[in-house]
C-alpha cells in the first residue's frame, strides 16, 4: 500500500490518533525532563508528604522529594524498559514463532523451551533471574525480555500454523518461492496484526512487572525513581498521601491506555480489508 | 498421425497418506491415488473427472510435486523430476503451474494484484520490465491495468480466479493443472472462466490437466477424459469416444446424471446405490463393485486390469459390454 494512503487512514482513525498523542506527550515529557523538572533526588525532610500545590504540582514523598519530577523521571525508566523489552521480545519471539510454526522439527525444540519458561509464573521467573544477575536497569530489561519471549513466540506460532495452510502459501510454493520468501513476505504480514495486539499487553505487563521487581528490591535500585517503586513506596502511606498512588498509577494507566489505542489503530491500518 | 510432444508423463503414481494414531504412525493409510498413469501431450487438455475424494486433486498435486508420490515416476518434458529436491524443483516450477479451486484463499489478502504478479517474476528472476509483463498478462485474462493497485478482497470470485490464472500464466508455463477452477464460482461466471481457459490453452498450445467433478464442464473443455473412482482410473478415452460409447458402468452413470436439455430425449438415469467406500480400506476386487449394479462374484474377488479397447480407449472392467 502506498505510504500516503496509510498515513491518511491512520489519521482518520480517531482512537489511534488519540493513543498516539498520549504516548508522544509522555515520551516528550520524559525526554525533556531535565529542562523543566526539579531534581528528583533532591531530599527536603522539612516538607515531607506535602499535598499537591503550586510549588510541588504532585506533592512530595516521605523524603520531601518532588513527586512531579519523580513521576516524570520514572516515565523515562518505564518507557525505556517498555520499548526496549517490546522491541527485543517481539523480534526474538516472532523469529522463534515463525520458525517453529513453519518447520515442524524446530517446533518441538523451540516450543518445549517456551513451555518450560511459561511453566514458571513470569514474576517469579523474573525475580529468580534478577537474583542471579544483580539489580539494575539493564538486567531488569534483559530479564523482562526473556520473560516475554514465550508469549510472543506462542502467538506467532499459532498464527503461522493457521496461515501456513492457506492456499496462497501453497500457491507461492507452486510458483517456486523459497522458504525465506514465503515466511517473510507471505506469512509475516499475515501474522503481524495478532502480535501487535499482544504488544500493548506486553508493554503494560512490563511496566507492572518492573514495578513489582522494584518493590522487591530487585528492580531499579532505590533512589532513582520508577513508576513501580514510587507506587510501592506510596502503598504504605496511601491513607495520608493519596497523591503517591494517584499520579504514578494514573500515568501507568494512561500510557497503557494510549498504547492499546495505538496498537489497535496500527492493526487496522495494516489490514487492507478494514476500510 | 503426427508426432506430438509429450509434456507430462506420470507412471504408476501412488499416493498414500499414512494415518496417525494415538501412538504415532500406524500401518493404515488413505489410498488417495492408487497406480495411476497419465500422459499429457502438448496442446492437449485432459479432463480428470470423478466424485469428491476420488483422488483427482491429489493426483494433480502429486504430478506438480506439491506433494511427494509414494511410488511412481513423473517426467516433465522427458526430465525425471520424481526425486528432485525442493531446491531443484524451484527452478523448474516455472514450467508447470496450477490454478486453484478457491480464488478466495489462493491470493494473499495483504498484497495488491500487481505486487503479487510482480513477485512471481522476481522469484523467477525475470529480466525485462516486470510491470509491463504483469499488465500484459492481466489483459490476457481480461482484466484492465486499473486493477494493479487493488487488493484481492475488492474483487468478485470470477475476477479473482482471473488473477489466479494470470499468476499461473505470467511464467509462461508449458504445463498447467486447473484444479476445479470453476467449482467455487457462480454458474454464470463459470462459463466465462472455462472459455478463458480454453482460449488461453489454444493460444499457448499448453498441456493442460483440467480437474472437475462436473462432467459437463470437463466435456466442454477436454480433448481426452479420464474417469477416476477411489484412486483408480476407471475409464480413459478421447472425448467424443467416451461420450458416444462409454464402457464402464461408472462412466455411464455419471453421464446419465447430466441434465438433458431435450425434453423428448428421455434417457434412463442410472442412480448409484450407497456411499463411496472408505479409501483406507478400499474394497477387494474391483473397487467399484460395492456400488455397481452389474457386479458379479468375479468383481468381488478379482481386480480388473485397465484394458485397451483400441483407439486409446481403456477401461477397467471385466466385461466387454455391459448395461
Amino acid at each position: 500500500m502506498l505510504h500516503k494512503e496509510r498515513r491518511e487512514r491512520f489519521l482518520n482513525n480517531k482512537m489511534a490518533v488519540i493513543g498516539g498523542v498520549i504516548i508522544l506527550v509522555i515520551v516528550l515529557m520524559a525526554v525533556f525532563a531535565p529542562l523543566y523538572c526539579q531534581d528528583p533526588l533532591d531530599v527536603a525532610p522539612k516538607i515531607r508528604f506535602q499535598a499537591p500545590g503550586r510549588q510541588h504540582w504532585f506533592g512530595t514523598d516521605k523524603y520531601g522529594r518532588d513527586l512531579f519530577a519523580r513521576v516524570i523521571y520514572g516515565a523515562r525508566v518505564s518507557m525505556l524498559t517498555g520499548f526496549t523489552v517490546v522491541v527485543a521480545a517481539v523480534l526474538i519471539g516472532m523469529t522463534l514463532g515463525l520458525l517453529a510454526g513453519y518447520y515442524r522439527k524446530l517446533d518441538a525444540v523451540i516450543m518445549r523451551i517456551c513451555d518450560s519458561l511459561k511453566a514458571i509464573p513470569s514474576v517469579l521467573l523474573a525475580i529468580a533471574l534478577m537474583a542471579f544477575l544483580r539489580a539494575g536497569i539493564r538486567n531488569v530489561i534483559l530479564t523482562l525480555i526473556i520473560v516475554n519471549i514465550p508469549d510472543i513466540a506462542r502467538i506467532t506460532r499459532s498464527q503461522t500454523l493457521v496461515v501456513k495452510d492457506q492456499l496462497y502459501i501453497e500457491a507461492m510454493k507452486a510458483v517456486g518461492a523459497s522458504p525465506a520468501r514465503v515466511i517473510l513476505h507471505h506469512i509475516l504480514p499475515n501474522v503481524i496484526s495478532a502480535v501487535i495486539v499482544q504488544v500493548s499487553f506486553v508493554f503494560a505487563s512490563t511496566i507492572i512487572t518492573e514495578a513489582a521487581l522494584s518493590f522487591l528490591g530487585q528492580g531499579v535500585p532505590a533512589p532513582s525513581p520508577s513508576w513501580g517503586n514510587i507506587l510501592y513506596e506510596g502503598k504504605e502511606v496511601m491513607h495520608k498521601a493519596w497523591w503517591m498512588i494517584v499520579f504514578p498509577g494514573g500515568f501507568t494507566a494512561l500510557s497503557v491506555f494510549g498504547l492499546n489505542l495505538l496498537g489497535d489503530g496500527i492493526r487496522d491500518v495494516l489490514d487492507p480489508k478494514a476500510k | 498421425m503426427e508426432e506430438r510432444k509429450v509434456v507430462i508423463q506420470a507412471e504408476h503414481i501412488k499416493k498414500y497418506f499414512p494415518m496417525k494414531g494415538v501412538l504415532g504412525k500406524t500401518s493404515e493409510a488413505v489410498h488417495a491415488v492408487d497406480d495411476v498413469s497419465l500422459t499429457v501431450y502438448e496442446g492437449e487438455t485432459v479432463g480428470l473427472v470423478g466424485e469428491t475424494g476420488c483422488g483427482k486433486s491429489t493426483l494433480g498435486r502429486t504430478i506438480l510435486r506439491l506433494t511427494d508420490p509414494t511410488e511412481g515416476t513423473i517426467r516433465l518434458q522427458g526430465e525425471d523430476i520424481t526425486h528432485y529436491s525442493e531446491h531443484r524443483l524451484r527452478k523448474i516450477r516455472q514450467r508447470m503451474q496450477i490454478v486453484f479451486q478457491d480464488p478466495y484463499s489462493s491470493l494473499n489478502p495483504r498484497m495488491t494484484i500487481g505486487h503479487a504478479l510482480e513477485e512471481v517474476l522476481v522469484i523467477q528472476k525475470f529480466k525485462g520490465n516486470r510491470r509491463e509483463k504483469a499488465e500484459d498478462v492481466l489483459r490476457q485474462v481480461g482484466l484492465s491495468e486499473a486493477v494493479y493497485h487493488r487488493y484481492p478482497h475488492e474483487f468478485s470470485g470470477g475476477q479473482r480466479q482471473r488473477v489466479g490464472i494470470a499468476r499461473a500464466l505470467i511464467q509462461d508455463p508449458v504445463f498447467l493443472v486447473c484444479d476445479e477452477p470453476v467449482s467455487a464460482l457462480d454458474v454464470s461466471v463459470q462459463a466465462q472462466i472455462v472459455n478463458l481457459l480454453k482460449k488461453i490453452q489454444r493460444e499457448r498450445n499448453l498441456a493442460n490437466v483440467f480437474i472437475s467433478h462436473d462432467i459437463n464442464v470437463v466435456r466442454y473443455i477436454s480433448d481426452r477424459i479420464v474417469v477416476m473412482y477411489l484412486g483408480h482410473v476407471m475409464e480413459e478415452a478421447d472425448k467424443e469416444e467416451l461420450m458416444q460409447n462409454p464402457l464402464h458402468p461408472y462412466t455411464k452413470s455419471l453421464l446419465s446424471a447430466v441434465p438433458n436439455m431435450d425434453p423428448r430425449d428421455r434417457r434412463k438415469t442410472i442412480p448409484l446405490q450407497g456411499e463411496i467406500p472408505s479409501p483406507i480400506h478400499p474394497p477387494a476386487g474391483c473397487v467399484f463393485h460395492t456400488r455397481c449394479p452389474y457386479a458379479t462374484e468375479q468383481c468381488r474377488t478379482e481386480r480388473p486390469e485397465l484394458r485397451d479397447c483400441g483407439k486409446g480407449h481403456r477401461v477397467r472392467c471385466h466385461f466387454e459390454k455391459i448395461g
